[in-house]
């Protein structure tokens, strides 16, 4: 390309067929100009992500099922179905609820925590493991533990509540609460992560205008009001941004914990997906249903990047 | 970049660094404020490694005796019964065997083929570089749970379903990293590879030599991630296995999580065997871990 050709022009050495360039210069320019460098990613790329996104596509607009039989063409009738299915709104709301549920105490918990632990107390190394090491466990070993916790007759929650004199909760079973518990363990799995982010931020930002604000006699909590909070504005709403996409996208600790019980009142649209899709075999519809949901997902971020402009 | 992720010796150069960054102290001098501010941290600490204690405590006594009523931890003798009985059924270490060669291989693969195309964006003159690059970083947005029903149909296709392959494979598709990594290449400066290029190196031998060593942060934050990940991804081994005998630790606990039925103790002690390796890793690897959060930012999740 662009690189080679002024050399070419400038040492034409010896005469050669024309259109053959000499083996050496052709090596070089091959991978001088980066695309064998590119080529495996793209090959894995077309391969595990176009493909899949175009065959989803197709499928979304065919009667495809597990079960073996050619796909027929059927047009939009999946998309119409899923916008009248009660079941593909009922999961989006309840999609919608956990997020609402999640998002705030995965934000707010995580300043707090990184507030605290930048305060400079003594055993730095201890905190950041008691906070981040469940964002390292798998989810099943998650929802293994938290199922102990919430078992009805002995588990810990349970147990506590009786040793208070509050009445016994039906943490997976009542159809009011069970979306709150999924929250709860969500939020002590996670956490940790924002909690990470906002320790990082905290830590590289300046501490003169703080010095001069305490210079001035402003006390602790005004300097955190007036000074660290607005410098941490940005963070936050990265922080918030992920933790909504990833909120969106819940469906591994509720299949493991409820299976979307009881009565469907935890169950994600993403569950729902995989319901129809692998219980059910209706390929089609639940790719279907899962482009309903990548529209969300593209309008949700869409709106947060606009908001995120507004801000700068 | 904290130059406490590098090679070098760190510690002693840590520490000047910790004590001029930040506001190490916004409580003020008062008494007050850090007694509040302990008290916060303790209790907080506390509710979030009690889940684990409680599991501790419950995994290491009888089957019998975790069925007691009652708030104390222990409720009767103390037995290695549970892990026992966990080991000598022999899927955890499988398991185990299995989440370890699938973790590995996704890390060095997608480390490997991101970290050359992040260069190969960042520094190639190729046609349709442009379009190529900006394809990569639309495909951030895909929810991954997106392409699992295709890929599914695809693996049935290429007849890989319960194949090493099929599980990892599909996992080293990382369109985040290679844009961490491409800004990350970006940012170094030219002068050094051209020198190099002058003296007649390679554009691999460039690569490898000038440009990896000066990223190896960055790409160590990048591996972590992609790591943990892999260890603990559920959905997509989930659904392309069928085999016992190829599934992950997540996967394999989840498929015998109600065969535990009220076998509270060995459920404990399974879901803590599958803990250890990364709570393990964190213990070691503390600061690069908390560095990588704070450097691929956007990556992580």
């Amino acid at each position: 390309m662009t690189t080679t050709a002024p050399a070419g022009e400038a040492a034409p050495p010896r005469p050669g067929p024309p259109g053959a360039p000499p083996a050496a210069r052709r090596r070089t320019r091959l991978s001088g100009d980066g695309r064998l460098f590119v080529l495996p990613f793209l090959v894995c790329f077309a391969l595990f992500l176009v493909w899949p996104v175009v065959q989803g596509l197709w499928m979304s607009l065919t009667d495809a099922s597990l079960t073996l039989r050619d796909p027929q063409f059927v047009g939009f009738a999946n998309y119409a179905e899923a916008f009248g299915d009660p079941d593909v709104w009922s999961s989006l709301g309840n999609t919608v609820f956990f997020t609402v549920i999640s998002c705030v105490p995965l934000v707010l918990v995580a300043l707090a925590m990184a507030l605290l632990v930048h305060s400079g107390l003594a055993g730095q190394w201890a905190w950041r493991l008691a906070y981040f090491a469940p964002y390292l466990l798998p989810v099943t070993v998650v929802t293994l533990i938290w199922t102990w916790l919430y078992q009805p007759d002995i588990g810990l929650g349970n147990e506590l509540l009786t040793s208070l004199g509050l009445e016994p909760v039906g943490w997976l079973s009542d159809e009011s609460v069970a979306m709150w518990s999924v929250a709860a363990l969500t939020v002590w799995w996670t956490v940790g992560f924002n909690f990470l982010l906002y320790l990082a931020a905290l830590q590289s930002l300046p501490a003169t205008y703080d010095e001069a604000a305490a210079l001035d006699g402003a006390g602790a909590w005004r300097r955190l009001w007036s000074v660290t909070l607005p410098q941490l504005r940005r963070t936050t709403v990265l922080v918030a941004m992920l933790q909504v996409l990833a909120s969106l996208k819940v469906f591994d600790q509720i299949y493991i914990l409820t299976k979307g019980g009881p009565n469907g009142s935890t169950r994600p649209i993403l569950e729902y997906v995989y319901d129809v899709g692998f219980t059910g075999y209706r390929l089609g519809y639940a790719s279907a249903v899962s482009y309903v949901f990548f529209a969300i997902v593209i309008v949700v971020s869409v709106a947060q990047l606009r908001l995120f402009r507004q801000e700068d | 970049m904290s130059p406490t992720a590098t090679a070098t010796p760190a510690r002693p150069r840590r520490r000047p660094r910790r004590e001029d960054s930040g506001s190490p102290m916004p409580l003020g001098h008062g008494r007050l404020p850090r007694v509040l501010a302990g008290t916060a941290l303790t209790v907080l600490a506390v509710v979030w490694l009690l889940p684990f204690l409680w599991a501790v405590a419950t995994s290491v006594q009888s089957e019998q005796d975790v069925t007691k009523p009652g708030l104390s931890p222990f409720k009767g003798a103390f037995t290695f019964a549970a892990y026992r009985q966990i080991l000598e059924r022999g899927n955890v270490p499988t398991w185990a065997f299995n989440s370890v060669l699938v973790a590995v291989l996704v890390t060095v693969i997608t480390v490997g083929i991101s970290t050359l195309a992040a260069y190969g964006f960042s520094r190639g003159t190729f046609r349709g570089r442009r379009a190529l690059l900006a394809v990569t970083v639309a495909a951030i947005m895909v929810p991954p749970q997106l392409l699992i029903v295709p890929l599914f149909e695809q693996m049935t296709m290429f007849g890989w379903v319960d194949t090493y392959a099929a599980i990892i494979l599909p996992q080293v598709v990382a369109p985040m990293m290679v844009f961490i990594l491409k800004r990350f290449f970006d940012g170094i400066p030219r002068e050094l590879e051209d020198a190099a290029r002058i003296d007649g190196a390679s554009e691999i031998r460039v690569f490898r030599s000038i440009v990896l060593p000066l990223s190896r942060p960055i790409v160590a934050a990048v591996a972590i991630f992609v790591f943990i990940g892999a260890w603990n991804n559920f959905m997509w081994p989930f659904v392309v296995t069928n085999d016992p005998d190829l599934m992950t630790l997540p996967v394999g606990l989840a498929t015998v999580k109600d065969a535990f039925g009220v076998q509270y103790a060995q459920s404990m002690a399974s879901a803590l065997l599958a803990a250890l390796p990364l709570i393990v890793m964190f213990l070691l690897f503390q600061r690069r871990i908390v560095n990588s959060v704070a450097t691929t930012g956007l990556g992580g999740g």
